[in-house]
């Protein structure tokens, strides 16, 4: 597989054609949830997510929705990152968030952890865009609005 | 300060291919290869031009045989230096059609357009007496741009018009990328004070009606800024003859070294401005309570100067005015229609004209179903290097309804056979992505 089709995976231009989450969602008025928005731009090519969150009572992602528009990177990651993190704890957010730090700085050697790459699933597919310093921060996007609307909600200051 | 560039256009205009080979003999980047092997295929040289050797050589020869402070000084060493910074000057303003003393150094083009709104600005304050007086304005005075400009050309008016309480309108762009002249009349009037325009558009390559532009501004009495960054390395360009009060343009876009570019002011202008940047250099006589100023070009060359890359930049001026503008323009109008041949490949849309009249090779493109950053990808791992993104003009993507697009720009060095594999690797794309 040459460097660019390790980059572009099959899983990763599948998100891109047919995302996951996309589409704002009001958040739900449960009692006891709470509800953060992001809007995170990238100004050097353009890339653009805005993320809503909806977190439980107990402090879990009950719901991510989002509308963005961007390279295919930048969609696939918001729409790969929206699957894994449903229903998810916001400590183990956490943890999925640093992890695919960690991926996105392995310089396209992904984690050398079992573990941890089972706990990203389907996101371990960006371990090649890792290998393209300037698409980085295409990947990162949906995750900074995601930690982003969390810091709004509210919810990480009570979980 | 000698060059080896002895290639000259052939009698039908562009270059030959042997004078072709020739030039891109003098540009060692050139010869390197990229993404596991590949031949490099620069199409980038609208955002920075690579450089031929005797640019390289220049700058490393002034580090190791002349490095001195310019103008001050009375060893042997200051004075070479300060002539071979002096020289470039004379080689820059021969070059772009100005007088030696109408061609002040600059950290590039950006800093030099910021220097022209500044002075409005310091003169809106009082500063520069009744001399400043065509740099003074007043509420309700209008700054006239363009919506083609690259944001350098922009967002120093519009904070100029915030400083000032001046009012920012602009020239609109039509369907065809090219300035919609219809209310010329209605948009350049009494009140307008400056109009500030791209001499080729770094997104669409137009080249803007420059003699009408300046006509418009003169019959209001509106001062001229001409951002010239993309038409002095391309095509033959007289200050004087254009008519144009400013203009500002960079070195690194030149074939010359970064870190350095030059304002053009017409002289009687330029010693009616009040400066931006104060300190050393750039003064007469200095007494605890004020200071008087240096005539231009210093008085606006505060500090020490980036004088191994003005010498460069003066080097590369040297080099491109002996291979001939006028053949590297036609070299040029070759690879536009090269280049525009694209318009063919199903899903490519081209934004800006399609024509090869009163244009460059200067072509943005989107491709339907792919973003513009996956475009650039695909045609990188063919060792082809693109620029993607909005190019510094935001308003002029968001105009033709795209956030991004691709962009492919030529240099005296670009053959027809490296925009082949471009428009080759191109029709491609879509298919590499999947889509209908």
């Amino acid at each position: 597989m040459s460097t660019l089709e390790q980059m572009y995976q099959q899983v990763i231009l599948d998100h891109a054609k047919h995302p996951v989450g996309r589409g704002l969602v009001d958040a739900p008025a449960d009692e006891g949830h709470l509800a953060g928005e992001s809007h995170q731009v990238n100004p050097t090519c353009g890339d653009e997510v805005t993320l809503r969150v909806d977190v439980t009572p107990e402090g879990a992602v009950a719901g991510v929705s989002w509308e963005g528009q961007g390279c295919s990177i930048s969609q696939a990651s918001v729409s790969v990152m929206t699957s894994l993190v449903q229903g998810v704890p916001l400590s183990e957010v956490e943890r999925l968030d640093g992890l695919f730090h960690d991926l996105m700085s392995s310089r396209g050697k992904g984690l050398d952890d079992d573990d941890a790459e089972d706990a990203l699933g389907d996101a371990t597919a960006f371990t090649g865009v890792s290998q393209y310093p300037a698409r980085i921060k295409c990947a990162l996007l949906g995750w900074a609005a995601l930690k982003d609307s969390l810091a709004r909600s509210g919810a990480l200051a009570t979980s | 300060m000698t060059t080896t560039a002895a290639v000259r256009p052939d009698e039908s205009g562009s270059l030959t291919t042997s004078e072709l080979a020739a030039v891109r003999a003098d540009f060692p980047l050139l010869e390197r290869t990229v993404r596991g092997g590949r031949p490099l295929v620069y199409l980038d040289s609208a955002a920075t031009s690579q450089k031929p050797q005797v640019v390289l050589d220049t700058e490393v020869d002034f580090y190791e045989e002349r490095n001195a402070a310019v103008h001050r000084g009375a060893h042997q060493l200051a004075e070479e230096a300060t002539e071979a910074f002096e020289q470039a000057r004379a080689a820059v303003a021969a070059f772009v059609g100005a007088d030696e003393g109408e061609i002040v150094w600059q950290p590039g083009a950006t800093a030099a357009i910021n220097v022209v709104a500044y002075a409005f600005s310091n003169a809106t304050l009082g500063r520069g007496g009744e001399a400043a007086a065509p740099f003074r304005l007043a509420p309700g005075d209008e700054i006239v741009v363009t919506e083609a400009e690259h944001h350098a050309n922009l967002v120093p008016w519009q904070e100029l018009c915030a400083r000032t309480g001046a009012v920012l309108r602009w020239i609109p762009v039509g369907d065809d990328g090219r300035l919609d002249l219809t209310d010329l009349g209605t948009i350049v009037t009494e009140r307008t004070k400056v109009l500030a325009f791209g001499h080729v558009s770094n997104v669409t390559g137009a080249i803007a009606p420059v003699e009408t532009l300046v006509a418009a501004a003169r019959r209001v009495g509106a001062l001229t800024v001409l951002d010239a960054c993309q038409s002095v390395p391309n095509l033959p360009v007289s200050f004087h003859e254009l008519g144009v009060d400013f203009a500002a343009f960079s070195g690194h876009k030149m074939l010359g070294p970064t870190g350095v570019g030059a304002l053009y002011g017409r002289r009687e202008l330029l010693e009616a401005m009040p400066p931006t940047l104060t300190g050393g250099s750039m003064v007469e006589v200095v007494t605890m309570e004020s200071t008087t100023y240096a005539p231009p070009p210093q008085r606006f060359e505060a500090g020490t100067q980036m004088v191994a890359q003005a010498v460069g930049m003066g080097c590369a001026a040297q080099y491109l005015g002996e291979l001939g503008m006028e053949g590297v323009l036609r070299h040029e109008q070759e690879l536009a229609a090269e280049m525009l041949k694209i318009a063919d490949i199903p899903g490519v849309r081209v934004i800006g004209p399609l024509d090869t009249a009163d244009r460059l090779a200067v072509v943005s493109f989107v491709v339907d179903g792919v973003h513009a950053h996956d475009v650039g990808q695909v045609l990188d791992d063919k060792g082809i290097a693109v620029r993607v993104g909005h190019h510094c003009a935001q308003p002029l993507h968001r105009r033709f309804g795209v956030a991004a697009t691709a962009r492919a720009s030529a240099s005296v060095y670009t053959t027809v056979e490296e925009v082949a594999a471009f428009r080759e690797a191109l029709a491609g794309v879509r298919a590499f992505f999947g889509a209908e």
